[in-house]
């Protein structure tokens, strides 16, 4: 009895401390890796023009949809641009822009600026919305499917290799 | 030339380290009780010349030395004197300097205040600790060196975190150290005690003195870090749960459960192996603190500048600790025979141990399952304040009846005669909670137990403070302390008025029975700082009291970061407490505005539970 | 006769409280809910841009009649457990939520039988 006491002691201490030297190189902040494969229901998002509302049937009609949640008075948005504008000349792909917290004149004025990507232009005034994406700060990017299921999520600024993965998805059938 | 005199001394002292052991190790050869005259002056030589070391570090964030990579990356030039000297201490390198001060000077008063008690005990103990020491000292060599120099030189440094700079902060860390790391004289000890076979109350008594220094400091410690918190950080609190404020924790509840088993080792010679157990967990948990703090594995406002390296290092050496604590403890145990009886001082004092073990298992585990779950499930999950407060109050409650009776009893047996006068003690806290509750405002019913319960533990120190001796003084003060501390807390927490709202320059705002108005913004050019001055009113239409507050937003130059500075005023019936920062993209400012009554008794509570345990230091001193 | 009184006022105390939380607090959510874009900060204490949508959405959501569980499991759905900081009860948190009143119970066992032993051979 003494015996079994002892030997799960000493490996309770030799699991606790291995564990700690697993997480020794782990990145210890928020991820949003378990995004990935979940359903985006409830799409109910105001267009950016008109009184128009897109839903999940809207997105449905495309292969495959990238939101991209943007604003005129976010730098790196300005980054990722170049990016957005490759991006948009895809044939599977149909970009969903969402103007988050943004005033009208100024996206405008952004766009105008810097080239449309966008295929759907939707507005969050409030952010409610951008909440149901799980947003939690702009530049953001979600690559769904026709079934609404989230293949990848981009949180910061779009670069070259986020392109190259992008493209390799939806060109891979 | 500071980083080669630093080099220099860093490695005298390892020299040092092993000669003590070798001379330890030959004394312990000659059969007589005499300890070499030798090992005394080298244990002496070897505190002064850390302390030098110590010194040397200091007076290059004095002359603000950028040949050190330490210095460079932590000072400024036109930081104030004060924080170049906290400056310090105030970074890993320099705090584990800190570590190995500590750590050698208990080594050395160990030493020379324990004359009276075996000689394989001191000797083994000083083995011991010397191991330890030599442990730090290799960390510091090979990994985080306070001498590395840079080059070329450069011209300025990076500065401090300004929030960093602070008073309660430059103060915060000795105290801290002195307490968890001074606990590593009475792991070392217990450890030599297994190994010289010296146990019983005679072991207690040779570490009593340093089981409370090092208690007092780790409660005043924790206390200014407290303090730090709430005037600093912005949001009112000053307990956030929070990984690096657990960390504190968890030696303190071991060492106050080690606190209250001493006693029975002492008086009656029992709970040998579960006061070593005690001893060896208290110094294996501030190692453990410090791994997790220090490698960045845990996720903490307290941002620590962390790096996977110094993980292993420290991870290696709790192994060592851990698994050597644990082959002793295994090959020494024997069970013993202790009869402990109901009702009798023992039986609370192992209450007392059992309550501690509860927070304790509680803290430790909400600290470390994220570190877990992420591990094997990979679901980063969070810990937080509704956690601990939903798992550990109601547990409060009941120990605060303990902690009532408890002195009560007395050693050996007791029967309670006393339960009459319990009972109206209970009935006055009952009553006493009912006015405050009927008359000023209504809470939940935990609330309730918990202000019935405290206040019943302070009417029962009071009472026992007129009955007992004046031997139990100390106790009585600590206990005392603590009912009022869980009463503060309660009391502020159900009391306190908080209110979150928007205003722009020039607009005033109604709330309820508080009239808010930002009269004024002016910029200010400081030092080392500009700021954006706030002038707010307040004016409470039920006390027809009208205050103004000065909430800061400041901009730090080196290295530039922005910081909200509360603006508090003080009273002994509570705090008024004000926050502003502004909303991005907007001409509007978020106020936060908090009344917290008795803000202040929570720290003079806190002041006189550790003045309790300095009155048991003092008493126990004065027996020897 | 006391003690009677004792128990009466008791129940007093229990009767006012329990038409003060029939509420769902908006602030005690907020305090449960994790900044995620600032270190180690419940939403109720920053005032982030993320915390002040956050802020609206579980207002949103009080106003439909949602109770806190729902509002909880909502946002976790969309973003991942880390922004509760009270842990749901469920399997993988079993241990934190069961080992620490497990260790209260072997605790107080454990006197038990110290105490008993005792006893026996006195």
């Amino acid at each position: 009895m003494q015996k079994i006491i002892k030997s799960i002691i000493v490996f309770l201490f030799i699991f606790v401390l291995l564990v700690f030297y697993n997480s020794l190189n782990r990145e210890t902040n928020y991820s949003t890796d378990y995004l990935v494969g979940n359903k985006l229901t409830n799409i109910n998002l105001k267009s950016f023009d008109d009184n128009k509302i897109y839903t999940s049937e809207d997105i449905q009609k495309s292969r495959y949809t990238l939101i991209n949640f943007w604003a005129s008075w976010c730098a790196p948005c300005r980054i990722e641009h170049p990016y957005l504008m490759q991006l948009s000349k895809e044939k599977n792909l149909k970009i969903l822009g969402v103007n988050f917290k943004d005033k009208k004149i100024n996206a405008s004025k952004f766009l105008n600026e810097l080239g449309n990507p966008y295929y759907y232009m939707a507005k969050d005034t409030t952010g409610k919305q951008s909440v149901n994406f799980g947003i939690y700060g702009i530049p953001e990017s979600i690559l769904i499917d026709n079934e609404t299921i989230v293949l990848k999520k981009f949180v910061g600024p779009l670069n070259k290799q986020n392109l190259n993965d992008i493209k390799e998805i939806i060109n891979s059938l | 030339m500071l980083s080669n005199t630093g080099n220099f001394l860093l490695f005298i002292n390892i020299f040092l380290s092993f000669l003590i052991i070798y001379n330890s190790f030959k004394c312990l050869k000659i059969k007589n009780n005499l300890i070499f005259k030798n090992i005394y002056q080298i244990s002496l030589l070897q505190s002064t010349l850390v302390l030098i070391c110590f010194f040397t570090l200091t007076a290059a964030f004095i002359v603000s030395d950028f040949s050190l990579i330490t210095v460079y990356q932590n000072s400024h030039s036109l930081k104030p004197l004060f924080y170049k000297i906290s400056g310090t201490w105030g970074n890993h390198e320099g705090s584990l300097l800190l570590w190995v001060i500590i750590l050698t000077i208990f080594s050395f008063l160990f030493l020379i205040f324990n004359k009276n008690h075996s000689k394989s005990y001191r000797l083994y103990t000083l083995i011991i600790q010397n191991l330890l020491i030599l442990g730090f000292l290799f960390f510091i060599i090979f990994n985080s060196n306070p001498f590395s120099s840079i080059s070329p030189i450069p011209k300025e440094g990076l500065g401090l975190n300004p929030i960093l700079q602070d008073p309660a902060l430059a103060i915060h860390p000795p105290l801290l150290y002195i307490g968890f790391v001074g606990s590593s004289i009475y792991f070392s000890a217990a450890m030599a005690s297994m190994i010289s076979n010296y146990f019983g109350s005679l072991f207690a008594q040779s570490i009593k003195s340093w089981v409370l220094i090092s208690w007092i400091f780790q409660t005043l410690g924790i206390l200014v870090g407290s303090i730090w918190a709430y005037y600093e950080l912005g949001w009112g609190g000053f307990w956030f749960w929070d990984p690096v404020e657990n960390a504190s924790l968890l030696p303190w509840f071991a060492m106050t459960a080690l606190l209250h088993s001493l006693l029975v080792l002492e008086k009656r010679n029992m709970l040998y192996f579960w006061t070593i157990i005690l001893c060896l967990m208290t110094f294996t948990l501030s190692v453990t603190g410090t791994f997790l703090v220090r490698s960045g594995i845990l996720n903490s406002v307290h941002t620590f500048a962390n790096d996977p390296s110094r993980g292993i290092y420290i991870l290696i050496f709790l192994s060592l600790m851990i698994f050597a604590s644990i082959y002793f403890l295994f090959s020494k145990y024997k069970p013993t025979n202790d009869l402990i009886n109901s009702n009798s001082k023992e039986t609370f004092v192992l209450i007392n141990n059992w309550f501690m073990m509860f927070y304790l298992v509680t803290v430790l585990l909400g600290t470390l399952y994220p570190i877990f779950t992420d591990a094997i499930s990979n679901n980063k999950i969070s810990v937080g304040p509704p956690f601990y407060n939903s798992v550990i109050i109601p547990v409060v409650i009941v120990f605060l009846f303990f902690m009532a009776i408890g002195p009560q009893a007395k050693w050996i047996k007791n029967k309670f005669s006393n339960l009459r006068s319990t009972l109206s003690i209970l009935s006055g806290a009952i009553i006493i909670n009912f006015v405050i509750f009927y008359f000023l405002k209504s809470y939940s019913l935990i609330s309730n137990l918990i202000l019935i319960s405290s206040l019943f533990l302070i009417m029962s120190s009071i009472f026992d403070f007129f009955k007992k001796s004046r031997l139990s003084f100390p106790r009585i003060i600590s206990h005392l302390s603590f009912g009022f501390l869980i009463l503060f807390i309660g009391l502020n927490h159900n009391f306190s008025v908080e209110k979150d709202f928007n205003l722009k320059l020039g607009e005033a705002k109604k709330i309820d029975n508080y009239e808010f108005a930002l009269l004024d913004l002016k910029l200010s050019q400081e030092n080392n700082y500009k700021a954006v001055v706030g002038k707010l009113e307040v004016n409470n239409s039920n006390t027809m009291k009208r205050r103004i507050l000065y909430p800061e937003i400041r901009i730090y130059d080196n290295p530039q970061t922005l910081t909200y500075e509360a603006s508090i005023q003080t009273s002994f019936l509570g705090d008024h407490y004000l926050t502003m920062s502004n909303i991005d993209r907007s001409e509007y400012y978020n106020i936060k505005f908090q009344h917290k009554p008795l803000m202040i008794w929570i720290w003079i509570s806190v002041l006189l539970l550790s003045f309790g345990g300095f009155l048991s230091l003092f008493k126990n001193a004065k027996n020897n | 006769m006391r003690f009677k009184i004792l128990l009466i006022i008791f129940f007093l105390n229990l009767n006012i409280n329990l038409h003060a939380n029939e509420l769902v607090e908006e602030s005690k959510i907020h305090k449960n809910l994790r900044c995620l874009v600032c270190q180690g900060q419940s939403i109720a204490d920053s005032n982030s841009d993320f915390a002040l949508t956050l802020k609206m959405v579980v207002k949103d959501l009080i106003d439909q009649g949602k109770t806190e569980d729902e509002i909880y499991s909502f946002l976790s759905d969309k973003y991942g457990d880390w922004i509760l900081y009270k842990p749901k009860i469920n399997q993988g948190n079993l241990l934190l939520w069961g080992l620490p009143y497990l260790a209260l119970i072997i605790g107080g066992v454990i006197i038990v039988f110290l105490i008993r032993k005792s006893s026996k051979k006195a």
